[in-house]
C-alpha cells in the first residue's frame, strides 16, 4: 500500500458538559487513509462520526491524539502552514440548506475561498474561475448571480462541492453529503464525487449512515459505535464477512433488491437504545445490546485486532 | 378520445445544453429585496414610513418656510393663537411656535438617531465578542452587562446630567450608557445561534479570518433583529429625552426639543392649550410611527413571524 495521506492516531474528542459530566464523542480513533483512497465511515446517529470528521478538519481542537497530514501533525500547524492545510483539506457538509450563507450570491460563496487564499488576481479572473467551478459540478454558469434559496437541495449540495473544490484540495471530508437529499439526487451527487475523484485524484473520508451507498463509493469502510471504530475492512470484506456483531446487525438491515432473497433475509434487531456517551458501559461498549455478549465482555475491553488480512475488528469473538 | 401510439423515432435524447428543466426562471431576488417587497405590502408600515420622512423633511426645511426664527423674542406678540403669520402661534416670549416646534422635532429625532447609532456600534461589537468567543469572555462581559442593567437607568441618567452640563451630547451619552446592553444581548444571542451554522463552519474550513466571519457571515445574517431593535431604540430614546426635558434636564433655552416645549406650555396649559397641542401631537405621532414601522419591518425581515 502506498504511503498514507492521512494518519489518525489515538484521536479523542471529549466535550465537558459541566457538572463533571464528560461526553466522549470520539474515543481513541486509529486509522489511515492512502492517497486516492475513499474511506467510508458508518454508524448510527450520535456515534461520533461527524465529530470525528470535524475534529480531523480542525474545526474542533482534539482532547487527545494527533492527525498527520503528509506526515505532519495538523494540530501543531500555525500561520502559513495552517493556511496551506485549509487549502489541502476541505469539507462538504450535511445540510445543503444550512451550509450556504443565505445573504451571499453563489459567486461570493464560491469566490470567498478564492479571496481568502488570493487565488484570483482580478474580478474578471474570479468570475471566470467561479463559472468554471460551477460547470465542473454540472451547474449552469449563469447561476453565479443567484442566491442559495433559489436552488434545490441537490443543486445546493453541488454548490457546496464547488466551494470545496475552489481551493484545489487533496483531501475532502464529506460529512453525510447525501443524507438530506432525495434518493434520485443522491446518485447524482455520489457519481459527481466519484468523477471528481477520478479526474482530480482526490482522497475522501465519506461519512454516512446509508450502508449501500457507502459500499458503492468506498474502498474501505470503518464502522463506528459510541465514539470508537469497532470494525475496519475493505468494503467487500466487510459486506461479505462482517466480524463484529454490531456490523452484522447493521448489514442485516440492508434491503436486498431481489424479492426471493429479500424474503429470507434475517434481520438482527438490536435490543435497547444506544447507551449514553456520557456514561459508557464497562468492558466492551457494545455488550449492553450484543446478542452474543458473555460475562467476559462486561469486564474486558476487546482489542482492535487484525482478524483477517487487512480486516480489523474489536470483539472477543470475531 | 383516440388512443395515440408512440413510435420510437419520436423519442430523441436531449442534449445537455437543452436541459431547460434545471433553469431557474424567476428573477433573482436577494433577501433584502424580498423583505422590501413584503414591507411594501404592509400599508400601515409604509404610511408610517411616509409620515416619518415628512416629519424629518419638515424638521430640516421649516426654518426656510416662514420669515421668523426660533429664538427672537417679540414681546408685543406673546401667546398668540395660531394665525396666518405665526402658523402655530407664539409662546410667552413671543417666539414663533412653528419654528420652535420643528426645531424641537429635529433635535428629538437627532437624539433618537445618535443614541441608536451609539447603541448599534457598542452593542454589535460587544455582543459579537460575547457570542462568538463564548466561555470565560462571555461570562465576564455578561456579568458586567447584568450589573449595568441592574442600576436604575433613569437615576443614572439624571445623575450624569446633573454632574455634567445639560446638552444634547450629555443626553445621548447618558442614554447610551445603559442603552447598548439590550442590543448587545440581541446580537449575542444571534451570533451564538449562527456561529454553529454549517456555512460558518465552511468559512472556517476555508481559512477565513475571524473578522471576515464576523462581518461577512454573522452580522449580515443577524441584521434583521438588529434593525428591528434599532427602530425600537429610536422612539424610546426620543421618549427618554422628552421626559428629561420635561424635568428641565434637557436641551437649554433658547434651543428646544419637543419635551422642553411641552414643559414650557404646561405652565399655561388651560389658557393657551395650542402651545402644548402641536409638540404633543408631533411627539406622539413620531413614536407611534416608529413603533408601527418597526413592527412592520420585523414582519418583513422575518417571514416566519407572520402567519
Amino acid at each position: 500500500m502506498s504511503k498514507p495521506l492521512i494518519e489518525v492516531n489515538h484521536l479523542s474528542k471529549f466535550f465537558n458538559l459541566g457538572n463533571n459530566q464528560i461526553l466522549k464523542a470520539v474515543n481513541d480513533l486509529n486509522f489511515s487513509i492512502a492517497q486516492g483512497e475513499t474511506v467510508g465511515v458508518v454508524g448510527e446517529s450520535g456515534c461520533g462520526k461527524s465529530t470525528a470528521g470535524r475534529t480531523m478538519m480542525r474545526l474542533y481542537e482534539p482532547t487527545n491524539g494527533e492527525v498527520l497530514f503528509n506526515g505532519k501533525n495538523i494540530y501543531q500547524m500555525k500561520g502559513a502552514e495552517l493556511k496551506q492545510l485549509r487549502r489541502d483539506m476541505q469539507m462538504i457538509f450535511q445540510d445543503p440548506y444550512a451550509s450556504l450563507n443565505p445573504r451571499m450570491t453563489v459567486m461570493d460563496i464560491i469566490g470567498e475561498a478564492l479571496d481568502v487564499h488570493k487565488l484570483a488576481g482580478s474580478r474578471k479572473e474570479r468570475k471566470k474561475k467561479v463559472e468554471q467551478l460551477l460547470e465542473l459540478v454540472n451547474l449552469n454558469s449563469a447561476y453565479a448571480s443567484r442566491y442559495p434559496h433559489e436552488f434545490s437541495g441537490g443543486q445546493r449540495q453541488r454548490i457546496g462541492i464547488a466551494r470545496a473544490l475552489a481551493v484545489d484540495p487533496k483531501f475532502i471530508i464529506a460529512d453525510e453529503p447525501i443524507s438530506a437529499l432525495d434518493v434520485s439526487i443522491q446518485a447524482q451527487v455520489v457519481n459527481l464525487l466519484q468523477e471528481l475523484q477520478r479526474d482530480m485524484g482526490l482522497t475522501y473520508l465519506f461519512i454516512a449512515h446509508d450502508l449501500s451507498m457507502v459500499k458503492h463509493i468506498s474502498d474501505r469502510v470503518a464502522v463506528m459505535y459510541l465514539g470508537k471504530i469497532v470494525e475496519l475492512a475493505r468494503s467487500e470484506d466487510l459486506y461479505n464477512d462482517p466480524r463484529h456483531p454490531y456490523t452484522r446487525a447493521l448489514m442485516s438491515a440492508i434491503p436486498i433488491p431481489d424479492p426471493e432473497v429479500e424474503e429470507k433475509r434475517e434481520r438482527i434487531v438490536l435490543g435497547g437504545d444506544l447507551p449514553s456517551p456520557i456514561h459508557l458501559p464497562s468492558g466492551c461498549p457494545f455488550h449492553t445490546r450484543c446478542p452474543m455478549a458473555t460475562e467476559k465482555c462486561k469486564v474486558d475491553v476487546p482489542k482492535f485486532l487484525e482478524v483477517k488480512d487487512k480486516h480489523f475488528a474489536s470483539c472477543h469473538y470475531a | 378520445m383516440s388512443e395515440q401510439t408512440l413510435k420510437p423515432e419520436q423519442f430523441a435524447k436531449l442534449k445537455k445544453s437543452e436541459h431547460a428543466g434545471e433553469l431557474v426562471v424567476r428573477e433573482s431576488i436577494s433577501a433584502w429585496k424580498d423583505a422590501w417587497i413584503r414591507l411594501k405590502e404592509n400599508k400601515l408600515a409604509m404610511l408610517s414610513l411616509v409620515v416619518l420622512l415628512v416629519i424629518t423633511l419638515l424638521a430640516i426645511t421649516a426654518q426656510y418656510m416662514t420669515p421668523y426664527d426660533y429664538k427672537t423674542n417679540d414681546l408685543a406678540n406673546t401667546n398668540l393663537p395660531p394665525n396666518s403669520e405665526h402658523w402655530f402661534g407664539t409662546d410667552s416670549l413671543g417666539r414663533d411656535m412653528f419654528q420652535r416646534t420643528w426645531m424641537g422635532a429635529g433635535i428629538s429625532l437627532q437624539v433618537g438617531l445618535y443614541a441608536a447609532l451609539v447603541d448599534l456600534a457598542l452593542g454589535v461589537i460587544i455582543g459579537g465578542i460575547m457570542g462568538y468567543y463564548g466561555g470565560r469572555v462571555d461570562e465576564v462581559l455578561n456579568r458586567f452587562c447584568e450589573v449595568m442593567y441592574s442600576i436604575p437607568s433613569m437615576l443614572l441618567v439624571i445623575l450624569l446630567i446633573v454632574v455634567m452640563e445639560p446638552s444634547m451630547f450629555t443626553i445621548v451619552l447618558a442614554l447610551s450608557i445603559t442603552g447598548w446592553i439590550n442590543m448587545a444581548w440581541i446580537v449575542r444571542g444571534q451570533v451564538m445561534q449562527l456561529k454553529n451554522q454549517e456555512y460558518v463552519l465552511a468559512a472556517r474550513t476555508i481559512g477565513a479570518s475571524t473578522s471576515r466571519i464576523m462581518f461577512k457571515h454573522l452580522i449580515p445574517n443577524a441584521m434583521g433583529p438588529i434593525i428591528v431593535t434599532l427602530t425600537m431604540t429610536v422612539p424610546s430614546a426620543i421618549f427618554a429625552e422628552a421626559f428629561l426635558s420635561f424635568l428641565g434636564l434637557g436641551v437649554q433655552s433658547p434651543a428646544a426639543s419637543l419635551g422642553t416645549l411641552i414643559n414650557d406650555a404646561l405652565k399655561a396649559m388651560t389658557v393657551y392649550p395650542w402651545r402644548m397641542l402641536f409638540p404633543a401631537v408631533l411627539i406622539s405621532l413620531t413614536m407611534l410611527c416608529f413603533n408601527i414601522f418597526g413592527d412592520g419591518l420585523r414582519d418583513a425581515l422575518d417571514p416566519k413571524m407572520k402567519k
